[in-house]
């Protein structure tokens, strides 16, 4: 990111640093393969990558939430279901009785291989984050490739059969939107009650809540961002739509994202950057250090700018 | 000055309140009421704003309202088909507006 073109750069607003609260959700991010390559993807996952978490940091991960009472197991990825060592792994964050939740494409779940994570997701009753863009076709198929619109259509059904979405079932379905171009998500209620009324009338499905999330300028979004002659346009929108009453919710107070490699950031973002956390705090599993890690002084850039303005409903 | 207009222009909206304050608080706040979700949801409301902004060739209005209207996740189609209303209402004002030559057509025949 070109941080010169920023001004009031995101650490000039904010004023005073930001500390982490103690470690509530523990995200694990899993790798960066995926079926998809979807265009605001800022991991930039595809099939083709070979980054994949290895057994021992699996490992590594179990043994510090054995350890530790961290209340939330967030997976991510990639789609995590293409890890081949994912089904031990759920298996083994699933006996540890906490709250867990599976950010998935969706449409992985319609692959005869990988369908039998349906069944298991529901049976540890694992709350599954989908990434829905937008309810209209066109848009959705855009930003994440031909024929994705009904194919995720066909997964949330899939969902729904098992419980998911559907009231009183316990079984908690999320869905994510975010911008399928140069502009910021509108307010969550407003979009969540116009998702809820597209895909009853037009499809017949449920799903419990709408998450919005404003794209990050970086990875393949931002590459985007500069090919279209978007970005400084974008920032400026994420500038003056920052909002400080947002930054008590930040998800990286709560949460700690270990990388595939077994480092660990503040956020899923900063990974994406190679901004390990700082300030004191180890920054690999291996040396993890809950007392540090818990009171971490965050790493911030001028890209947080998208995480205030998204008033930290991610998860 | 170069242009009349000039898109940055859009962000100084803020500051009409300029040299009358009072007069542009309680513009923002008629504005923000007037906007809110009510009757008509937030969203219709957007579709109402972007055809006015189309009709009253707006450049900022149009740039403001096509950003929000993405934002709440309305379609192209509902887009376009706002604007068509609007089009359609001034085409319909302008040939209203034959009657007052037509009955002055018809008051100077012989």
């Amino acid at each position: 990111m070109d941080e010169l073109r920023i001004h009031p750069s995101f650490e000039q607003k904010v004023a005073v640093p930001f500390t982490a609260e103690g470690v509530e959700i523990f995200q694990i991010n899993l790798g960066y393969r995926c079926n998809l390559e979807c265009r605001h993807c800022h991991v930039e996952a595809g099939p083709k990558r070979p980054e994949l978490m290895s057994r021992p940091v699996m490992e590594m991960c179990l043994q510090v939430l054995q350890r530790h009472p961290i209340p939330t197991i967030d997976i991510t990825g990639g789609t995590p279901e293409m890890h081949p060592d994912f089904p031990w792994f759920l298996e083994e964050c699933a006996a540890l009785g906490r709250r867990m939740l599976v950010r998935t494409n969706g449409v992985i779940l319609l692959e005869s291989e990988y369908a039998a994570f349906l069944d298991l997701y529901a049976r540890h009753r694992v709350e599954v984050v989908v990434s829905f863009p937008h309810v209209d076709l066109k848009m959705t198929n855009r930003q994440r490739g031909e024929g994705v619109y009904s194919r995720l259509i066909e997964a949330v059904r899939m969902l729904n059969e098992r419980g998911y979405g559907q009231p009183d079932s316990g079984l908690v379905l999320n869905l994510v939107h975010n911008p399928s171009g140069a502009y910021l998500p509108g307010l969550q209620n407003n979009l969540e009650n116009h998702y809820r009324q597209a895909l009853k009338e037009k499809h017949g499905l449920v799903f419990n809540q709408l998450f919005c999330i404003t794209n990050m300028p970086i990875g393949r979004y931002l590459t985007y961002l500069q090919r279209t002659d978007n970005y400084e346009d974008y920032m400026m929108a994420l500038v003056n739509a920052f909002n400080p009453a947002t930054l008590e919710s930040v998800m990286c107070k709560s949460t700690l994202s270990v990388g595939w490699d077994g480092k660990l950031y503040d956020c899923d973002f900063n990974q994406m950057l190679g901004m390990t956390v700082n300030h004191g705090a180890p920054e690999h599993i291996m040396m993890f250090d809950l007392a540090k890690l818990g009171t971490r002084r965050v790493v911030t850039g001028n890209h947080c700018y998208a995480g205030s303005s998204c008033r930290g409903e991610i998860a | 000055m170069a242009d009349y207009y000039e898109q940055k222009d859009l962000a100084d909206f803020a500051h009409i309140g300029e040299y009358a304050p009072e007069l542009g608080k309680k513009y923002f706040d008629y504005y923000g009421e007037a906007m809110k979700d009510g009757a008509l949801s937030a969203r219709e409301k957007a579709l109402i704003a972007l055809a006015v902004a189309t009709t009253q060739h707006c450049p900022y209005c149009i740039d403001a309202y096509t950003n929000h209207c993405l934002s709440l996740g309305v379609s192209q189609e509902e887009m376009m088909e706002a604007v068509h209303v609007g089009s359609a209402m001034v085409a319909g004002i302008v040939l209203a507006h034959s009657t007052q030559m037509r009955k002055i057509i018809k008051n100077k025949e012989m």
